[in-house]
């Protein structure tokens, strides 16, 4: 026994006397993660949200969470002797006079960037994967709930340094709080301590942003990792791979070492983001004030399809009983938002009701042979992708010449028409796909050699496909529309009719499909050809 | 009917050797990779460490492409990224040439349990549960339901003290009948014939003696002042009497969501809010022409002292800024 196993030896013994764990650390130090490149989108989440950790740490020691007002005497000349918040002031010394402070502040900004850029690809590779189903809709939910803070946390984040770009981004969330019927004004003056800006809302959101939400974050994403770790990875489909086993790389050593390694990687890409690319640069901005306003305000990414939102909404407003409701206001900020989110919570449960699927699964779908989900995921991306861009219309304007007004009432347009489009062509482009994978399995891939047969005809040389390739393009699961009658057999209506009659046409739709080919019919062809 | 036969599963493809499987020479390259990667992060500490001890704050170096970087922050930032970066590319670069790559299949088990226990479990839950009789004592299980809707209701009272009722905060401002317009910054009292026409000045009311400018008032009080031609305005008569020589004075606080509608177009005499692209028409009493906003932005009635510095000829007549539940807009 060399030396080296004498020391692992020691180890796993020292460990198992004091808890007892060797056969569970035995099982699930073998335990088997099935191998994708799209399975590190969450992954790069993970990650990030560590790098969020250290490097959000690292701030707080010099930030100053206080709006007392002091007159900046730090290294950045153009705004010596301002009058200015102490959090700004304290941001300031971060990036001048910390060694490494911009340089962690950038990072910190990066990777949030990256965090909610990764968390949303990772989201649409579970939807259009459908790795939601049964039994995964709770962590579904957990994922939903962790976008949603996501969302949150960031905008409280960039809101910290109390800059003339935040600060007017609080502004509007101030707004937004107004515009709630009835208590909307209470709610605001509650969270502000006062009239808007007072001096007690950087200070409160400090506390949600390191550590009522970092808490919560912590706390979702055990539960998430441990329930994948539970339930195992989904597995793509293909040969040998079956809803009853997981085929892949042992965690130890391939997969401590990929994972540990990647967590390196996303690290190493966000300190480069953060050394060379400069993000936001608040020393340029100012400090904030209500009077003053810098063009071009723009939030971050994932608050942009909101404001776009907001942008486009047409000027409504009612007034009555000398009261005011702002539906500008509270229909693009909080009604549509809530649809689209609450819709997204309860995604899964819709499908399996639709389909009256209620088994469990573990392969993943291709998105291709579920054409009415990914159509619905396209029409959703579409929407998104709408207001995202209306969201950044000013500067689309200012960039390519174009008319802001134009640009507004295409949102305006386009947020009814594209979507619906979208999900149109997605269906169809899907069902073409399904009938290239039939023709391929029947008919073989196409060698581009060209022959020519003794009567003179040309034809081209079709090469069988391999049989793991016929078994991974015909294996997926081919829904069947429920049959739900409306009446009973005496012609009489039956309860809830309505809502049958719905779910029966949106189950036909669901079914809608190339059937995928079998080698009956394989067979058949090779028999006519020769 | 005949039999449809399907494309059956052919099992795992055969799995392929690496090179460094069973060619110690590859498998001896491959370490030395791996252990250059290792070299490369090293590197990359030592890069860092040393920027960060001997390169001071203050050097500004220019890089193309990057313009003026700060040379201390740029050199620890990439120090720290190949340090990070090769040590996971190393650790990688391992796991995919040298450690098995063979796949392992391990059994998935459905999670419903066998029916015996499944039927058990079900007992027991009917059972216990039942035996709290939670089910049947309607009064326990009404005055547990008002006890604990109540109890949730303390966090919520308690957060009351958060901030004051708005009261009428949101309705007033800090303008008067004759208070006088300032400049911002300076706070100087202005007079007509500091603006000329075309010009655009933010102003707010003077303070009063020991007073202080909080920006709770600013959020409040800024005023964007105008100067058109007189006869530039298409206003009814009450608006143009609030007007002063071609001098015109809006809130700045955008009727929107708030903001500061900051953007002044020369030519067409309009308002735009950057935020939300809300556009006002100046010369009709800052309708608005475009946008997401409802209402027009507030009129301030202006004119002029006895030492002709102009001045507040009244308060706002309507709340400024967002809408709000109380706001009474007739």
């Amino acid at each position: 026994m060399s030396q080296k196993e004498r020391i692992a030896g020691g180890v796993a013994n020292y460990v198992d006397e004091r808890t007892g764990a060797a056969k569970w650390l035995n099982k699930n130090l073998k335990k088997v993660f099935p191998d994708h490149w799209s399975f590190m989108l969450g992954e790069v989440a993970l990650y990030s949200f560590i790098i969020l950790l250290l490097s959000g740490t690292f701030l707080t020691f010099w930030f100053d969470p206080s709006q007392r007002d002091v007159i900046y005497n730090g290294s950045y000349q153009p705004l010596q002797h301002v009058q200015m918040s102490a959090a700004y002031a304290s941001t300031l010394h971060i990036s001048f006079d910390v060694r490494g402070g911009l340089l962690m502040r950038q990072i910190h900004h990066w990777a949030a960037l990256l965090f909610m850029a990764s968390i949303i690809a990772h989201l649409l590779r579970v939807f259009f994967t459908g790795a939601f189903r049964k039994p995964r809709e709770a962590n579904w939910l957990i994922g939903v709930g962790l976008v949603t803070l996501g969302i949150v946390e960031g905008f409280l984040g960039y809101s910290l340094p109390d800059d003339l770009l935040s600060g007017t981004g609080i502004r509007i969330a101030e707004a937004i709080l107004q515009a709630i019927p009835v208590v909307g004004s209470y709610i605001a003056f509650f969270a502000f301590g006062g009239a808007f800006p007072g001096h007690v809302f950087i200070p409160r959101i400090y506390t949600v942003h390191v550590l009522l939400l970092p808490g919560a974050f912590l706390a979702l994403i055990t539960i998430h990792l441990m329930l994948v770790w539970y339930q195992k990875h989904t597995q793509y489909p293909g040969p040998g791979r079956t809803e009853k086993n997981v085929v892949g790389y042992p965690l130890m050593p391939v997969y401590m070492a990929k994972a540990g390694g990647f967590f390196g990687i996303v690290f190493g890409i966000t300190a480069f983001l953060g050394a060379v690319a400069s993000i936001n640069p608040i020393w340029l901005y100012g400090p904030y004030t209500p009077g003053q306003i810098s063009a071009g305000s723009q939030p971050d990414f994932y608050m942009g399809w909101l404001d776009g939102l907001v942008r486009m909404s047409p000027p409504l407003e009612t007034h009555a009983f000398g009261h005011t409701i702002s539906w500008n206001i509270l229909i693009p900020g909080l009604i549509v938002p809530g649809i689209l989110f609450t819709g997204m919570a309860l995604y899964p449960f819709i499908e399996s009701w639709i389909s009256g699927d209620k088994k469990e699964h573990h392969l993943l779908d291709r998105p291709r042979n579920v054409p009415n989900r990914t159509a619905l995921g396209a029409m959703s991306l579409t929407f998104m992708m709408v207001s995202l861009i209306n969201g950044g219309n000013d500067l689309i304007a200012t960039h390519f010449h174009m008319s802001i007004n134009q640009i507004m009432w295409m949102s305006r347009i386009g947020i009814f028409v594209l979507p619906p489009l979208a999900f149109v062509i997605t269906k169809r482009i899907c069902l073409s796909l399904q009938r290239a994978d039939r023709d391929l399995v029947l008919h073989g891939r196409e060698t581009g050699r060209l022959v020519m047969l003794p009567h003179g005809e040309f034809v081209e040389v079709h090469e069988p496909i391999s049989p793991e390739k016929a078994w991974t393009l015909t294996s997926h699961i081919q829904p069947q529309a429920l049959s739900t009658a409306t009446e009973d057999a005496n012609g009489v209506a039956k309860p809830k009719a309505l809502v049958n009659k719905l779910r029966s046409r949106m189950s036909a739709a669901n079914a809608e499909q190339m059937p995928a080919a079998t080698a009956t019919e394989a067979q058949e062809l090779e028999g006519g050809h020769h | 009917m005949n039999n449809i036969e399907k494309f059956q599963d052919p099992g795992l493809p055969e799995h392929i050797h690496r090179k460094a499987d069973h060619d110690e020479g590859a498998a001896k390259k491959a370490e030395r990779q791996v252990a250059i990667l290792f070299l490369f992060s090293a590197l990359g500490t030592v890069l860092a460490i040393t920027s960060y001890i001997f390169i001071p704050n203050n050097i500004v170096i220019f890089i193309p492409i990057m313009g003026d970087q700060v040379a201390s922050q740029l050199f620890l930032g990439l120090g720290i990224a190949m340090a990070t970066f090769f040590l996971g590319m190393g650790a990688v670069h391992w796991a995919k040439t040298l450690m098995p790559d063979t796949e392992v299949i391990a059994e998935r088990h459905e999670f419903r349990s066998e029916e015996v226990d499944r039927d058990a479990f079900v007992a027991t839950v009917k059972e216990q549960g039942g035996a709290a009789g939670l089910g049947r004592r309607t009064l326990i299980k009404r005055s547990l339901g008002l006890a604990g809707a109540l109890a949730a209701l303390t966090p919520i009272v308690m957060l009351r003290d958060l901030g004051p009722q708005p009261k009428k905060q949101l309705n007033t401002t800090s303008w008067e009948s004759g208070t006088r317009l300032v400049t911002d910054p300076g706070d100087r009292p202005i007079k007509p014939s500091d603006l000329e026409v075309g010009a655009v000045a933010q102003v707010l009311p003077a303070l009063k003696a020991g007073e202080e400018r909080t920006l709770e008032n600013v959020g409040k009080d800024a005023v964007l002042l105008i100067r058109l031609n007189p006869n530039e305005f298409n206003l009814d008569s009450e608006r143009l009497s609030w007007t002063h020589d071609g001098i015109i004075a809006f809130s700045k606080i955008c009727s929107h969501m708030g903001c500061a509608v900051a953007l002044y177009e020369q030519q067409t005499k309009h308002l735009l809010c950057p935020c939300h692209q809300s556009t006002f028409d100046v010369t009709r009493a800052a309708k608005v022409i475009f946008g997401p906003a409802a209402r027009p932005l507030p009129q301030l009635a202006i004119t002029i002292d006895s030492e002709g510095y102009l001045i507040a000829k009244q308060p706002f007549t309507e709340p400024v800024g967002p809408s709000f539940w109380e706001r009474n807009s007739k």
